[in-house]
């Protein structure tokens, strides 16, 4: 018995700017990447593509790429039968949801440009690649569905056996639901006494384009097959593999080793991965397929693309009375994992943070002969919060008021808290009034709506502009009981394990798995807290299914949510079975020990015993309570009760050059509200980055394709993703108000800046030049778009057509691309 | 040629580029390839002192030359400054980027050691990254330049 000392460096873990862990790694090279493996006699796959949208297959002739050096096979779809498996669809959004069958590879029609026809096995990429060349495949085109209001429309079909490109209609109506008013109702009021507000936004299609491209290994070669992926979510690839292929669940391992990057892009179970899997089966060697990033770009899915209209009504002082929000969402060739339910994840976001009577949503998914989409960071939450920050902006300018006053007239108040929602979600805390105060303070919004106001008056030919979004998002997902009434295929709880070892380290396992987040970090500071342990001493273990057997990996900002969580409840079992080893030990009775900092000891004395001393004390079992299971082990699964609500105030100042539409933003202010915060460092990167993304939304980024449906931003030089020289400092600061959904008190934090950024980024362009006419500007905002919508003035935004780039020709590139008007 | 002050001898077809000798020969899997269009810059190494996207050089232009890769920036097991202020600064997160972003960082500082911010954003616009948002890129470069203190969170 000692009275050792409790752990030295006792000041908190939890909200220390801990220098990451896994760093060491990722800045000397020694890296773990999939692509980075190699095995004994492994075989390289290339994949042949179509270069049509929509297509007949007629005829393919291997033979020449089979008479190929080193070549050892080429398969079709004839070639490999049922054995390819299936790719499947985890959320059929209504029961009568229209769902194209989608195959790994195409047997008799391709649907979308880039789809696989043919792979070539050979020893080495390079022979691979060469022999892709030499397969020679005969189409007969088919009409492409392509504008997605036309495939709505059921113009042309994309899969003509289904009859139609209408894929669901979804909807949530707050008189049906018993949360709210009858939304025609308040709309009807407001066309005779009050303000009605209608405007159509666009979503462009956006590309994730996380830096690594995709990599699959699969090593056939044990009594378990193991996949490597690059991929968030190798639980569910596990459970999709098995549940598609035949392969017994207990006989596939998947790990994702270091992976990079993935926003959403890699939430997907893959064609590529299902062909890797089944060839290395079959040819009973291991195989590697890594993507070109032109693939990549081609065939990793796509995000957003929706056409969103938006009723808002409102009475004469600002009050808002009802708001109706019709979608098309574009899910392109497939319905894709997730894919038609991120738009259905919007549906609880419309109505944000305000106070409306009434709401209605409406969405109908469609099916294009586009690349299919899904999940990108956000996932729908982005859309709509862009969808109602920009029309609350509208609203203000339509009745002359301030849109800062006009969002705190119609939100909820922070002692309405907890608030349910027109859209019946229980928001549990927030604060609009403390982080918008914050916000405004910082970014000195008097003094530049002063400016503004004199640059006007002036007639300067730059214009300042003022943009603004104060956003609310719900993430953690999710309660499993929600996602059920949902229709989603699988729950949202998630799991860790703690093991205690007999060295006085600990173990944590958890199944949220990470890319890029700093898991290894943030979860060693928790864990170093609870249990009162050194942070060095705690190892993070996670993205293999072998050794994290139950896990739900890591997307929908959950990880910390929900997965600390989990880990805060694994940590307080191992207390719990602690405490009775502490007193037989210690000879007290259980109810007088105590624990704290690390240490077991007796309620009024000085006797006591660290928890590495009573770990020690379990591995070697000589001295147990009688019956004791000799364990400290401990796991916890954690299904949440709520969603978290992090609130934010995001404020843009930006100039337009009204000769030229070039746009220069000058400051960007944002105050989030992410409750407790574990490690501030950490925090700081997720939202600048994440900040980026959102603004690379609004100004530079789209996905385009030309009349034929060929992807014309089909690589990083089309693609614009912003660099260095694009960005600048953005200025961050936090408000306070923890979470209590959860232990931690925290809230999700890895989509916010994402979510929040595009409405203040466009409603600041906007904000420049509304008085001369101009209400929309379609995302994103370039030059040319800016300046033909002056030069529009009072049309509200002429077509903006043709692409993203501003040197492509417009008159040539005009036919093709984003579907027109941005009105 | 000397690869990380090692000296490597291969045969190797003309049309090898210098990242797939180094990755798939050399088993130097710390150099990666991030694009098909040399935009991206993760696969950056120095060769002769400058440099290189290696993804835009052939192995045998490296004939003779001397390339040093992140793997060898690191000495007797202490890091670069560079590599250490962007771990200071939360540089990164994938880390995918990170090691052409570092190398592409130590070869701005070896040409303009005390850079202003415009001049390091303009000196890695050749580099990209999709977590960061390039603030804490900038910062970390800036540290490792000796003008300014480590981010405070």
């Amino acid at each position: 018995m000692t009275t050792l000392e409790d752990r030295p460096d006792v000041a908190p873990e939890i909200g220390r700017d801990r220098r990451r862990k896994e760093d060491q790694r990722l800045i000397t090279g020694r890296t773990r990447w999939t692509d980075n493996i190699t095995l004994p006699g492994m075989l390289h796959l290339a994949m042949v593509r179509s270069p049509f949208a929509h297509a007949r297959i007629t005829g393919i002739d291997t033979s020449e790429a089979k008479a190929a050096t080193n070549v050892v096979g080429v398969f079709t779809a004839a070639d490999l039968g049922e054995s390819q498996g299936v790719l499947i669809n985890a959320w059929a959004i209504t029961e009568d949801q229209v769902t194209p069958t989608h195959l790994p590879m195409a047997a008799d029609r391709v649907s979308f440009a880039g789809e696989i026809v043919a792979v070539v096995v050979a020893r080495t990429q390079a022979e691979a690649r060469d022999a892709a060349e030499l397969v020679d495949v005969d189409y007969e085109e088919l009409p492409a569905a392509l504008d997605l209001k036309k495939a709505a429309a059921d113009e042309v079909l994309a899969h003509p056996e289904l009859g139609t490109n209408k894929s669901a209609f979804w909807q949530f109506d707050s008189e049906g639901a018993g949360t709210g008013g009858n939304v025609e109702a308040a709309i009807e009021k407001a066309r005779t006494d009050g303000v009605v507000i209608e405007r159509e936004f666009r979503q462009q299609r956006l590309i994730p384009a996380f830096m690594e491209p995709r990599s699959t290994v699969v090593d056939p070669s044990g009594e378990q097959i193991t996949m490597w992926s690059a991929t968030q979510i190798p639980h569910i690839l596990r459970f999709a593999l098995a549940a598609t292929t035949g392969v017994p669940e207990s006989k596939i391992r998947v790990i994702a080793p270091d992976v990079g990057g993935g926003f959403g892009g890699k939430l997907q179970t893959t064609p590529e991965e299902w062909l890797t899997f089944c060839l290395a089966n079959r040819l009973g060697k291991p195989v590697k397929y890594t993507e070109t990033r032109s693939e990549s770009l081609v065939s990793a899915h796509h995000g957003r693309d929706q056409w969103q209209k938006l009723t808002l009504a409102a009475e004469k002082d600002g009050t808002v009375t009802g708001l109706k929000v019709d979608l098309l969402a574009d899910l392109g060739s497939y319905v894709s994992l997730v894919g038609g339910g991120v738009p259905v994840l919007g549906a609880f976001m419309f109505n944000a943070i305000y106070k409306f009577p009434a709401y209605q949503f409406n969405c109908q998914t469609v099916l294009t002969n586009k690349t299919w989409t899904d999940a990108y960071r956000g996932a729908g939450r982005p859309e709509a919060t862009y969808g109602i920050e920009r029309i609350m902006s509208e609203l203000a300018a339509e009745i002359g008021m301030d849109p800062i006053e006009l969002r705190e007239k119609n939100w909820i108040k922070h002692e309405e808290f907890p608030f349910t929602t027109v859209a019946g979600l229980e928001y549990d805390t927030g604060n609009y009034e403390a982080a918008t105060a914050k916000a405004l303070e910082m970014f000195g919004y008097d003094e530049l709506r002063a400016e503004q106001k004199r640059r006007r008056e002036a007639g300067d030919t730059v214009q300042l502009g003022i943009g603004i979004s104060t956003f609310t998002e719900m993430c953690g997902l999710a309660p499993s009981r929600v996602l059920g009434s949902l229709n989603y295929g699988a729950g949202g709880w998630e799991s860790a394990t703690v093991r205690m070892l007999a060295t006085g380290k600990v173990e944590v396992v958890t199944g949220a798995s990470a890319h890029g987040q700093g898991h290894e970090t943030a979860f060693s500071q928790i864990v170093a807290d609870r249990l009162g342990v050194s942070f060095d001493d705690v190892e993070v273990l996670h993205g293999d299914t072998q050794i994290a057997s139950k896990g739900l990996d890591t997307y929908g900002s959950r990880s910390l949510v929900v997965g600390g969580e989990a880990l805060v409840k694994a940590t307080d079992k191992v207390i719990e079975k602690a405490k009775p080893v502490a007193a037989h030990l210690l000879e007290a009775s259980v109810e007088d020990i105590e624990f704290s900092a690390g240490r077991f000891s007796v309620r009024g004395t000085d006797q006591g015993l660290a928890i590495g001393e009573i770990a020690s004390a379990v591995f070697t079992a000589h001295n147990l309570p009688d019956g004791m299971e000799p364990s400290l082990d401990s796991e916890a699964t954690y299904d949440p009760i709520n969603f978290n609500y992090p609130h934010g105030t995001h404020l843009c100042a930006m100039e337009v050059d009204t000769e030229t539409g070039a746009v220069k933003m000058r400051k960007y202010v944002c105050v989030d509200d992410i409750g407790n915060v574990i490690n501030p460092l950490i925090v700081s990167g997720q939202v600048q980055g994440g900040l980026v993304q959102g603004i690379a939304q609004a100004l530079w980024e789209e996905a385009v394709y030309d009349e034929a449906g060929t992807l014309v931003s089909g690589s990083f030089v089309d693609y614009l993703l912003p660099t260095s020289a694009d960005t600048m400092n953005y200025e961050i600061d936090h408000t306070t108000t923890p979470s209590i959904t959860n232990t931690l008190g925290t809230k999700g934090v890895g989509e916010a800046g994402t979510i929040a950024s595009t409405p203040a980024v466009v409603g600041s362009v906007v904000d420049a030049i509304r008085h001369l006419g101009v209400n929309d500007i379609q995302m994103p905002c370039t030059p040319e778009r800016v300046w033909k919508a002056i030069q529009g003035a009072g049309t509200g935004g002429p077509a903006t057509e043709g692409a993203a780039m501003p040197h492509f020709d417009t008159d040539e590139a005009g036919t093709a691309s984003t579907e027109g008007a941005g009105a | 040629m000397m690869v990380d002050g090692a000296k490597v001898a291969d045969d190797v077809e003309p049309r090898t580029l210098l990242v797939q000798y180094l990755r798939e020969k050399l088993g130097k899997t710390g150099t990666v390839v991030g694009c098909d269009t040399s935009n991206c810059g993760a696969c950056t190494v120095h060769l002769d002192g400058t440099s290189v996207k290696s993804c835009n050089v052939l192995a045998v232009q490296a004939d003779g030359g001397e390339v040093k890769t992140i793997e060898g920036l690191a000495t007797d097991g202490v890091l670069h400054p560079v590599q250490e202020a962007f771990r200071d600064c939360h540089g990164l997160q994938c880390g995918y980027c990170t090691p052409g972003m570092i190398m592409q960082s130590v070869a701005l500082l070896e040409e303009n050691p005390t850079p202003s911010e415009a001049e390091i954003r303009e000196g890695l616009e050749g580099n990209l990254c999709r977590c960061t948002g390039y603030q804490n890129i900038v910062r970390a470069v800036k540290q490792a330049s000796g003008q300014t203190e480590g981010v405070t969170a």
